[in-house]
């Protein structure tokens, strides 16, 4: 597997090639779905000498102004992909992981409303990465932050330390909504993973930013900040953005337009 | 200087078991409990997704706070050297191991995977400062560990006041360690200030001592000794010293968050509108753990040993009531991603949050107190931790 090259090489061919390889190792996933495998390794669908690369940097682009009033359907595509379960069909809704929810805004002042999802920004300089004692919470060298659920000791400390409130702890033991590629655990803390398995699986995309289009709306728009000529580097000179809390000085990976 | 002789609790009297016993259910309480939330997880908690730190850690942080306070007698006797509390001193120790422990099981055992605990002790982030107070902690126990047996062996007298002073500066850092774990998280109102490793430390100094003038009296009360008022009244005077401190520097804490406006909301929501937060600032923090013990510990009450340990007791509650606002009520403070707009989402985003402890994470809590009484209870009966007698005349020789 050595002779495969490294993840910032876009030829179409390598992105070809990736992308059966990870059909592949998907389907290894899917068969070795059993405690003690080393998930995480087979969740990232990759071999580890081909390691996320720091030529790459995901991130996003949400166009405030395309989000539709209403529309969840980014929410309920990232449920899919990802195996939990929507915070509506939830029992204990509180207690109910979520990775990705409709932010309602209002300015009090002048009534004008603004709606827009919220998930993991995935800092650059991460907070919940700072704290986490075991080194479970982890930042990709592309950018994408992860939580290793085989060291994470469910301390919650990430939780406490993010601005965001992007992360969930399991609360309950899980019983069938498991996917393959997507291991979750009782007791562990989880959160938006830009769709890591999609992402090295050279889809190019997240379920989110897919349903987004698929309904119409584009608000979405997900790619390689570090690449001048992707779609979303190039919207994100035309657009004025904003970083979430940049106050707090973290350079998010996702960024808004229209808030 | 008179020499003090240390004698050993006989412990086999009904009233000793029984203690012993009572203590034991309680641990057995927390073990259940504890292991009633790790087979079902922490849904069968009051702890969700927006309060992920209960009740359990408002227990653990208080006793580990209250551990290093409890060294404090002991570090009066050999850091600065006064006489009147070297007697004292083996008792401080052992308390400040036994809070701590309990203490630190609480905290482990509240883990969403404490089966993983190797994982901590393996997996190291140093720039967490959990992990420093993996360290802080393991430290604490090695060097008091080693303080006690300075004390209680007599060839390693000698050594008794280096050790004493490694102890004392490294329970300052373990506070100062304590509180920044909440210093560190930028994203939280309630904690963006420098003053929490101060405060922390001040109100370390006064529930550690209170815990253990509580414990002085029982264990001199129980074990039919002669407790001179000359000791008691000491301490006494120290302990107001100490609330009056923490009062002072609750006050300047919150004055000062007054000053910035970004912090009026979250002031406001503790001060004012904060519902049972601010009843349990107000009534509990400062009333009955600040200015009712003042009163009695600075009146005539204070010369009574009743009143004294109402004090304390008091001291203990107002204390357990400050970590719960200061833990549970920074988390019901909802975090404001867009400044002067509203927000609301199926998360709860917005909205101030409502926490209803469950009776596991109550009894994982007490089980930790119990368990910090059971080993004092057990060690002063195989250790010689305590003078036989420490009534006024043989107090007063000490001092010349
Ligand atoms: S948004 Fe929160 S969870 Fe995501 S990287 Fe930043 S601090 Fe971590
Ligand atoms: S809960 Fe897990 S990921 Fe979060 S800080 Fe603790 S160990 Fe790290």
């Amino acid at each position: 597997m050595s002779e495969l090259k490294p993840m910032s090489d876009n030829t179409p061919e390598s992105a070809e090639r990736r992308r059966v390889i990870g059909g592949l190792a998907a389907a290894a996933a899917g068969l070795a779905i059993a405690p003690g495998i080393k998930l995480i390794e087979v969740a990232q669908a990759r071999p580890e000498e081909q390691g996320a690369s720091s030529a790459v940097r995901w991130g996003m682009l949400v166009d405030a102004t395309k989000c539709a009033t209403g529309c969840d359907d980014c929410v309920s595509a990232c449920s899919t992909e990802n195996g939990w379960t929507p915070v509506a069909e939830s029992a204990k809704p509180r207690q109910a992981p979520q990775w990705i929810r409709k932010l309602e805004l209002q300015d009090p002042l002048t009534q004008m409303e603004t709606n827009l999802p919220m998930m993991c920004q995935h800092c650059a300089e991460p907070p919940c990465v700072d704290v986490c004692p075991t080194g479970a919470s982890f930042k990709r060298a592309d950018g994408i932050v992860l939580v290793n659920r085989h060291t994470c000791i469910g301390c919650r400390y990430c939780m406490m330390a993010c601005p965001y409130k992007a992360r969930s702890l399991v609360h309950e033991p899980l019983n069938d909504t498991q996917k393959a590629d997507v291991p979750r655990g009782v007791g562990c803390v989880e959160s938006c993973s830009l769709c890591v398995q999609k992402v090295d699986r050279g889809d190019g995309t997240t379920a989110c930013a897919e349903a987004c289009s698929a309904a119409g709306h584009n608000a979405i728009v997900f790619g390689d900040l570090n690449d001048p000529d992707s779609e979303i580097s190039k919207r994100l000179r035309e657009l004025p953005t904003k970083q979430v809390r940049a106050d707090l000085k973290l350079n998010t990976g996702v960024r808004y337009h229209g808030i | 200087m008179a020499s003090i002789t240390f004698r050993e609790v006989e412990g086999s009297s009904l009233k000793y078991w029984l203690l012993l016993g009572g203590l034991g259910l309680f641990v057995l309480f927390g073990a259940l409990s504890w292991n009633y939330m790790h087979h079902h997880g922490h849904v069968v908690s009051g702890m969700d997704n927006q309060i992920v730190w209960g009740l359990p850690h408002v227990f653990a942080v208080f006793l580990i706070v209250a551990a290093s306070g409890a060294l404090n007698v002991a570090s009066i006797a050999s850091v600065f050297n006064k006489p009147l509390y070297k007697p004292l001193a083996p008792l401080s120790a052992i308390l400040a191991l036994a809070l701590m422990l309990g203490g630190l099981l609480v905290l482990v055992l509240d883990l969403g995977r404490s089966d993983r605990l190797i994982v901590a002790m393996t997996n190291f982030n140093f720039k967490s400062m959990f992990t420093w107070n993996v360290f802080l902690y393991s430290g604490f126990f090695a060097l008091v560990g080693v303080y006690l047996w300075t004390m209680l062996d007599r060839n390693v007298k000698t050594y008794s006041k280096t050790a004493g002073t490694a102890a004392f500066i490294w329970r300052l850092l373990l506070t100062t360690g304590t509180g920044s774990l909440f210093g560190f998280l930028v994203a939280r109102e309630l904690y963006g200030s420098a003053m929490l490793a101060p405060m922390f430390i001040i109100m370390s100094f006064a529930y550690g001592l209170a815990i253990y003038l509580m414990v002085l009296v029982a264990a001199y009360a129980w074990s039919g000794r002669t407790l001179g008022d000359a000791v008691m009244m000491r301490l006494k005077s120290l302990l107001a010293v100490f609330v009056a401190a923490v009062l002072y520097f609750v006050v300047v804490h919150h004055l000062t968050n007054l000053y910035f406006t970004k912090y009026h909301a979250v002031e406001a929501f503790i001060l004012r509108d904060g519902g049972i937060f601010t009843t349990l600032f107000w009534v509990g923090q400062i009333v009955i753990g600040g200015v009712v013990p003042l009163v009695i510990l600075l009146s005539g009450l204070g010369r009574q040993r009743a009143w004294i340990l109402v004090a304390c007791a008091l001291v203990i509650l107002g204390g357990v009531a400050q970590m719960y606002v200061t833990i549970i009520g920074a988390q019901a403070y909802p975090l404001d991603m867009f400044p002067g707009l509203d927000e609301t989402s199926s998360f709860f985003d917005g909205e101030i949050h409502a926490y209803a402890p469950s009776v596991p994470e109550f009894f994982l809590g007490l089980g930790g107190v119990a368990i910090a009484l059971l080993v004092t209870t057990f060690a002063v009966k195989v250790l010689r931790l305590l003078p036989a007698s420490l009534d006024d005349a043989t107090v007063a020789k000490l001092e010349h």
